[in-house]
Formats: structure tokens, sequence, C-alpha cells
């Protein structure tokens, strides 16, 4: 879920959480696949007490995430429970409690042995019950009830204009507030979640992105709390002899990252896919994520150059996600690109471009968010290639890197020289922590047969690249020959 | 209305109340008495009262939808009414209940 490194181990046992946020912030999910992984994994039954949506209604809601209501009902692992009050058919005359709904509750809970209890949303009783005070008294004895019985449960509440919920509920329920949003940034929609207070653990303060997927609710970051990933001493060859060279001969470190960047067009993706190709042959499984060609372009730009990424797709090594950046925000990305590696688990990352996933926001928002990234892939010891497009002069190539390149282990320059009336490929290796790597820069040929790096001419007349170079060696070829 | 002048004939059909309770408490039994003293006024014969203790049949409570106790559901006629508290306001529970009070004598 996420949530639980978050809260620093899960929501606190045998006691009410509050989870407070406004309309379709993910509240009713939120305690939804708390009772549902609660029946499933941990063998605690729940009962789902609902004050606005009634059973069916929800069985159906929470079908999209692959959640079967019904099933567990059957298997007497939850109830639902459905509470509908109805303000026009209720008169109040003196004094009363809600004795009924402790009963009701009580009577759910002893029939299936529940270990959880989620009320969802609760303050639907302000509006049907219009005597408040009453209403208050019995809600604090409600929570306390709840404790005595060493209920693990969530209360879901709306959020308010000056307080965290519309009715103050968090009044009673201190032990922990979750607070969930929902915000809309340059079109596009973010889920954040935050925890506001959790009594007794050391959770992360941060508001933090999260997604309703097909799995349910994803929350990142999940590893950035921590800098503790294992550090392999093993080797991988990048796809490229001459490149493998120029990083002490045996390529970077398993589990690393390793940032590309240059201009259009000097070959960031063909670095990727001769990378992708490597490990396959290796049998590794690959993960590419596109962000400016779709599958089929990819594999077909690449044959050109003698890669064929086609048989890897159908032995299954590789799979390729493409989408536009602009489908979700920066955030939601992650949580897919998570999503996906989770369930793929591949040795390598490839991700192209990483700075078109950047364009639309500020670089503030996006470092600690890729951060999160890469921290999760170290940690499940994933080789990462990221792609990044560097725009405008040669002087800038260094800075305009979005903050990531503190934040990766090697990083290959890739360049554009533009020399003779002709322009050719240049890379050199930036930075490798923790591997000697050759200072010079190298030409980079793209050819039919794949990529190569070749030596530049260094002699008597200066640097010389591309036909300059070839024609130099030709003549001193010659001349030797003489 | 010609409905409230039929409502004092004896072939009006029977209001069936259930009053919900938790155990013999002091709101619980306030409201049975309470109930009581009211229907024998007003609905004197045409009344019946089913008395359920939640306490002894819990699962009860959802049928009726039942938050608060003491809670007087108007099962018949339809639609259902129902009036929640110790129902010391006997004009409140008239109008819940849809009665037109019987004028003391």
């Amino acid at each position: 879920m996420g949530l639980d490194e978050i809260t620093d181990g899960g929501l606190p046992l045998g006691r009410p959480t509050l989870v407070a946020g406004s309309a379709g912030a993910g509240k009713t999910m939120l305690a939804v696949e708390f009772i549902v992984r609660g029946a499933t994994r941990f063998g605690e039954p729940g009962v789902f007490m609902m004050f606005e949506e009634n059973a069916e209604e929800l069985a159906a809601n929470v079908r999209s995430l692959g959640f079967d209501l019904d099933k567990l009902v059957a298997q007497k692992k939850i109830v639902l429970d459905h509470v509908h009050i109805e303000r026009s058919e209720i008169e109040e005359t003196g004094e009363y409690d809600l004795e009924g709904l402790f009963i009701r509750l009580g009577h759910a809970i002893d029939s299936i042995k529940a270990k959880r209890v989620v009320l969802d949303t609760l303050e639907a009783l302000f509006s049907g019950l219009p005597n408040h005070a009453i209403l208050r008294a019995e809600l604090r004895r409600l929570f306390r009830w709840l404790k005595n019985r060493g209920m693990t449960a969530i209360i879901t509440g709306e959020a308010g204009e000056k307080t965290i919920t519309r009715y103050g509920l968090e009044e009673y329920v201190a032990d922990c507030v979750i607070a969930l949003d929902h915000r809309v940034n340059e079109q596009i929609s973010t889920r954040r979640l935050r925890v506001v207070k959790y009594r007794g653990s050391a959770h992360g303060t941060n508001e933090y992105p999260f997604l309703i997927g097909e799995r349910g609710l994803s929350v990142l970051p999940i590893t950035s709390l921590r800098l503790d990933h294992k550090a392999s001493p093993q080797r991988v060859s990048l796809g490229v002899p001459a490149l493998d060279e120029m990083l002490g001969g045996k390529g970077v470190y398993r589990g690393s990252s390793v940032l590309v960047s240059g201009s259009s067009g000097t070959g960031k993706t063909t670095i990727g896919a001769a990378f992708i190709n490597a490990a396959c042959r290796r049998g590794e499984r690959c993960l590419l994520f596109a962000y400016e060609e779709s599958p089929a372009q990819i594999i077909r730009n690449m044959r050109s150059v003698g890669i064929d990424l086609g048989r890897w797709l159908d032995k299954g090594l590789l799979e390729i996600h493409s989408s536009r950046p602009t489908l979700q925000g920066l955030e939601q990305h992650l949580v897919m690109m998570h999503d996906a590696v989770a369930s793929f688990h591949p040795s390598v990352v490839v991700v192209d471009p990483i700075s078109n996933l950047t364009l639309e926001e500020n670089e503030s928002q996006i470092k600690p968010t890729l951060m999160r990234l890469i921290d999760f892939l170290k940690q499940e010891q994933i080789t990462t290639l990221f792609a990044s497009l560097t725009h405008g002069d040669s002087k800038n190539l260094e800075v305009s890197q979005v903050g990531v390149s503190s934040l990766t282990d090697t990083w290959l320059l890739l360049r554009n020289v533009e020399f003779d009336g002709e322009r050719n490929r240049t890379l050199y290796v930036l930075k490798a922590r923790g591997i000697g790597h050759s200072n010079q820069v190298r030409e980079f040929l793209l050819s039919r047969n794949g990529v190569d790096l070749v030596d530049v001419y260094r002699g008597a007349k200066g640097v010389l690249i591309g036909s300059a170079r070839v024609a130099q060696l030709a003549s001193e070829g010659k001349a030797k020959k003489r | 209305m010609s409905a409230k002048k039929k409502s004092r004939k004896r072939d009006e059909p029977t209001i069936q109340l259930r009053l919900y309770v938790a155990g013999q408490t002091t709101k619980s039994l306030g409201a049975f008495v309470n109930l009581k003293r009211i229907c024998e006024t007003h609905l004197a014969g045409r009344y019946r009262i089913e008395v359920i203790d939640l306490l002894k049949n819990p699962q009860l409570a959802a049928g009726d939808q039942i938050l608060a106790v003491p809670t007087l559901v108007r099962r018949l006629p339809e639609p259902i009414k129902k009036i929640i508290g110790d129902l010391s306001n006997e004009e409140r529970v008239l109008v819940g209940l849809d009665v037109v009070p019987v004028k003391a004598s």
C-alpha cells in the first residue's frame, strides 16, 4: 500500500484513525482497501459501516479495483452495513442516545469476530440528527467504545474549511489523522496524502502523492525515508563494448543509475536500446518507459541501427510502456512506473526521456519525486538508465539537468559537434561513481551494425572527428606505407 | 379533512407501532410509559405496540435502520415514520405519528 512505510508500519493497532478529505479524494477507497486487505491478507475480518452509499453501490464501485466484496461477505470475512438516515421521517422528542448504533455495530463485529471497523462518513449523522449535543457526546463514547473493544478503525470525514473535518471529528479521534487531498495543477490532477498526526509513531510528515489504480491505492514514495540500499559489486555491460571500456572495461554497477543526456538527435534512445539489448541477451528482464515514441516505432527505428528489440518483446523479456507525459501528473507517472516495476520485476529499467516528464512542472517539485523513483529502483537493485534531453547551447549542458544529475551514479554526456561542414556525435563520461573511467571524448558512431565508439584523432593538427579524422588517418596510413 | 373525521370510527385500520429500546433504562421505560399514555388518550383501541429490546435481538436493529434509542417506528399505515427520544413531548409525538389529538374533555 505504501502507506505502511510512511506511517512506519501501518495504522495504529486497536485504535481509531481519522481519514479526512474533500469529496472525491479517495477516502472510501482507502477505507475499503483497509478492510479488504485485512480480510484477505491478514486474516482480520472487518465491518464496513457506510452512511452514504448502500452495500450494492459500494460493491459495484470497488469492483473496478479488483475487490470482490460480495464474495468476502459470503465467506463471512466482512460485513457491510448500510446505515440510512432519512431526516424527513425522523422526529425528535426528548432524550435519546445512539445505543442502537452501538448494538448494531457490536452485533456486526461479534458475528464475524471482526478486528477492523470502518465508519464511512460518520458526518452523515450530523445532518440526520438535529441534536448535535447528544450526537457529540455519543461519538465520544463511540470512539472510546471502539478503543475498548480493541478495534483498528478508520473513520472518514469530510474536509472542513478551518478544521480538518467539517464537524471537528478530529477532536474525538486523537491518535492518528490522515488528510487526503485532490488538487489540479496545470490541468493535471494529483491526489495527495499527508499524515497529519500519529501518536507514538515516527511518521513521514510530507505530502505524498498517491494514485487509485488497478491494484487499489498506492502511495509514493516508498522508500525515501531512508538511504540504506545495498551496493552491489557486480558490473553490467551497457551494451556498447567501447563504452564499457571507458568505464573501466566492465560497464556500470548493477543497481546503479545512469543518466544519458544530450540535445536532440545525439543518440540517447539508441544507447538505451543497446543497453536493453545487452540485458535481454543475458536473459534479464527489461522495462522501457517511452514518452516520445510508440513501441512499434521504437522497434522499427532501432532495427535501422541493427538492434532488434522485437524478439525480446516476443520472448517476454522486454516490456514497453509508451504514453504521452501529459497523460498524467508526474507523480502519477511515477506511481504507474512503480506499479509496472512491481509486477514485471525487471532487472533493467530505461526511461526515455526523463526530461519530458518534467516539462510542465517546476524543478522544485520534480527533484523529490525523481529521487523517490531512483531510490525505489535502487532498493530493488534495478539498473536504471535515464535519457534526458537538454536544451540550448553547450554551455548549459551541465546545469540544465533538472537536478537529477546529482542523484545518478553515472552520467554520460552526448554532444553534437559541428565541424568542417558536418555534424558529428561525441560522447564522454562526466562522472561515474566508484568506477575508474576514461576522461576522453570519444566519437560516437551509429551504423547499420549498431553503436560504436571511436577514439578521436589527437595529433599535431589538434582533435579531429568525423571525416576529418578519417581523412587524417588515411593520409597518415599512406604516409606510413611509403 | 375527511380522513381525520373517519379516524374516530371503529373500522379505521390499526396503527402498528414498534418501540425499540436497549435494556430497561430510564429512557426506555419513560418512553414506554409516555407512549402508552399518548396512545390510550388519542388512539384508544386502534393501536398495537410491539416493544423490541435490541440487547436481546441485536439483529433487528438493521431492519428498521435504528441508530438512536429509544426509537418509535410507525410501521403502518405507510409511510414509515420514526420518532426518536423518550417521547416526553406529546405534541411532537402526535405530529410525528400523524395523529389528530383528541381534545381533552
